[in-house]
């Protein structure tokens, strides 16, 4: 077992994981909510048969959702690999 | 499997077991095409497919049997992301996201993609917020969190409340959904089939606990997505010439516009947040990101998909098997809006403005499930008009290969993969609610000496008799699927949500805090839902109206959530600050490695 953080680096460790929890929020909210409710704007735009707005609600978002998991994942492997607090 | 070596080389090998099952499973589909075709009745067809499934689900079952408390609950804590991200998804996706939720797409259009953004993103927030730490606390249920964090049973006790009341709701609309292919497709009564896939459900759970249901659940992904990919995937090929049905059905949505112009229908499928009548209003507006927004919480907050996380080797692992459950969800999730729009345009070429007299025998076939398809000649013209023919969305993706006149071979693997999902899920509920009772209620608060046999021997009791229950409630035909679903979404969110989230990532949540925010943020949900649900008209009447700001019951949680967060927070800070001990826990947990403090 490495040694533990002591506080001031808890602080810092905590401070980038929180940082990147709220980039990722936002852009949830982004996904989940603002673009969702402009379908009606969105819709006008026809691209391949697809009403713009249906196809973001029903596979665009979506697409959304997948990148910002495998990015949560693999942004924070590197933070804990940067304070050595990952596991082996 | 049966002992800790022989396991060891069973995860080494589960590619090759899972793609070798796959591949069996393939060419038993195909040796039942065959069959079909040389004339072997449909009836017998539908038999092999239900019970053949069933059998596999319970010979893992039975392989998977364990008496180690840690296989029991938590498999050991050895699944790899990967196949946990597969059990997740099967977990997940039920008989509401499988059988209804394209089924409510066809019949709501855009309205009801909310179903498909609320049931995916909600993984963001179990990303980024609960599972990675969930899994560094690593003990065996989410009660039990709740009750180390918040120092003692009152808030254990109420977790195990809101999670019986969440779990069990969800469970009974799985045995519906069970009850209604069973019956179909082995073609005996409704009250009856419910307790046949009951057993279904009992093999694959009893004996071996979470280390069954989930490699079960891995073979039911198998079954399930492959399933629901067939009948899209001909249709597109057919149709379109291109087997990508998902990139294809743009142009199905530009033919049912035609459709829609020619019979006249108003509502059209792609238009945002319209009413009846296809106008825009703002409550469909409203209740569209309602909806979405109870849905996303209630998956972060429900105990059967977060206990998934406890199973993972490490937190790197919970981590990355967030995002493989996601990515499996999402290969359902985005197909689902196609498998509506086929159907949709299958229904308008195929069977309106058929004579009622020449339509083909499934229509008969479904008549007879408890309603659920009614064909009536309103204008006793003879053909069958637009509004003569009325499809409830429960029964959509189960006869939609049937309307678009594929092999009944297909219909026989559509009937398996929604039995893989109302199953698969149903285990997962019933082990969560099982665990919650048997491991925080007993032997946490009851009876903190009994031994491992009998701690084992409550948890198998306690799970065939929720069983039992639940199946008696769905026989009375309580609510469509997908709006049961959506209740239980909405309990979970109002009642764990906020101590779950605010227990990680604010230290200064108290005990007393988490506890009343908890009870109050859920008893505003349950009765908003009661209320409107239940209640007499003159007792609706003494609030004025029957729904606050027209939002729909199936998301209560709107007004449960936020009553939860306010509550806690202010309770908490009224309240003395959490000791250091419990301030060095939650930084304990905060890190994937290092000692976790106060966890015993």
């Amino acid at each position: 077992m490495a040694e533990k953080l002591n506080a001031a680096q808890m602080q810092r460790y905590w401070t980038r994981t929180s940082r990147l929890m709220w980039s990722i929020f936002v852009l949830w909210i982004f996904f989940s909510f603002v673009v969702p409710l402009f379908a009606v704007q969105l819709n006008t735009i026809i691209i391949a048969g697809f009403p713009l707005g249906f196809y973001m609600a029903a596979q665009g978002s979506l697409i959304a959702f997948v990148v910002l998991c495998v990015w949560n994942a693999v942004a924070q492997n590197k933070i804990d690999e940067e304070f050595g607090v990952h596991e082996d | 499997m049966a002992d800790s070596k022989a396991a060891g080389g069973f995860i080494g090998n589960l590619g090759k077991i899972y793609g070798g099952y796959a591949g069996g499973f393939i060419v038993f589909t195909l040796i039942l095409a065959v069959l079909e075709q040389m004339g072997v009745p449909n009836k017998i067809i539908g038999y092999c497919f239900v019970i053949l499934t069933i059998g596999v689900y319970a010979y893992i079952g039975i392989l998977s049997r364990t008496m180690d408390l840690s296989e029991y609950y938590v498999a050991g804590r050895k699944v790899p992301a990967l196949y946990n991200g597969m059990a997740t998804g099967a977990d997940w996706m039920s008989a509401a996201s499988f059988i209804s939720m394209a089924g409510g797409i066809y019949l709501g259009g855009f309205n009801a993609l909310g179903y498909v953004l609320g049931w995916t993103g909600g993984y963001v927030l179990v990303g980024i917020l609960l599972a990675p730490y969930l899994r560094k606390f690593g003990q065996f249920t989410v009660p039990d969190f709740l009750g180390t964090r918040y120092e003692g049973n009152g808030a254990r006790l109420c977790g195990v409340i809101v999670l019986f009341c969440a779990s069990f709701t969800y469970i009974v609309a799985q045995c519906f959904g069970i009850g209604i292919i069973t019956s179909r497709f082995l073609g005996i009564p409704f009250e009856v089939a419910i307790f046949v896939g009951l057993l279904g459900i009992l093999v694959c759970s009893m004996l071996g606990g979470m280390r069954a249901v989930t490699w079960t659940q891995v073979a039911q992904y198998i079954i399930l997505i492959i399933s629901y990919m067939v009948p899209v995937v001909w249709l597109s090929t057919k149709d379109y010439g291109i087997p990508i049905p998902q990139l294809t059905y743009g142009q199905a949505l530009q033919e049912i516009a035609q459709f829609e112009a020619k019979l006249g229908v108003t509502k059209h499928f792609t238009d945002a947040f319209t009413n009846a009548q296809g106008q825009f209003t703002w409550t469909e507006f409203n209740n569209f990101w309602a909806l979405v927004l109870c849905l996303m919480i209630g998956t972060a907050s429900l105990p059967h998909i977060l206990m998934r996380y406890f199973t993972t080797p490490s937190v790197r692992e919970a981590r990355t098997s967030v995002a493989w459950s996601i990515f499996f969800i999402f290969l359902l999730y985005f197909t689902a809006p196609a498998y509506a729009a086929f159907a949709k345009l299958e229904v308008y070429q195929n069977v309106i403005g058929q004579p009622i007299a020449q339509l083909p025998a499934w229509v008969q076939n479904w008549s007879q499930v408890g309603g659920l398809l009614t064909i009536k000649d309103a204008n006793s013209d003879g053909i069958l008009q637009l509004s003569e023919f009325v499809i409830n969305q429960d029964i959509i993706v189960l006869s939609m290969p049937e309307i678009a006149g594929l092999p009944y071979v297909v219909s026989g693997l559509v009937a398996a993969g929604g039995l893989a999902a109302a199953l698969s899920t149903a285990d997962g509920l019933l082990l969560a609610i099982a665990n919650a009772l048997s491991h925080d209620v007993y032997y946490k608060m009851i009876d903190p000496k009994a031994s491992t046999a009998r701690r084992l021997l409550v948890a198998r009791g306690l799970l065939v008799g929720v069983a039992i229950i639940a199946a008696a409630v769905a026989g009375t035909r309580p609510s469509g699927i997908i709006q049961m679903v959506a209740w239980a979404f909405s309990l979970a969110a109002a009642g764990l949500f906020a101590p779950l989230v605010l227990g990680i990532w604010w230290k200064r949540t108290t005990k007393i805090g988490a506890i009343t925010g908890m009870m109050s943020g859920f008893a505003v949900c349950l009765f908003y839902l009661v209320m409107t649900r239940y209640a007499p008209e003159t007792f609706k009447d003494m609030f004025g109206t029957n729904l606050w700001w027209g939002i729909r019951n199936i998301s209560s949680a709107l007004f449960g959530l936020p009553v939860a967060f306010v509550v806690t927070w202010v309770v908490s800070l009224m309240t003395p600050e959490p000791s250091k001990e419990m301030q060095d826990f939650v930084d304990s947990i905060r890190v994937p490695r290092g000692v976790v403090a106060g966890a015993a």
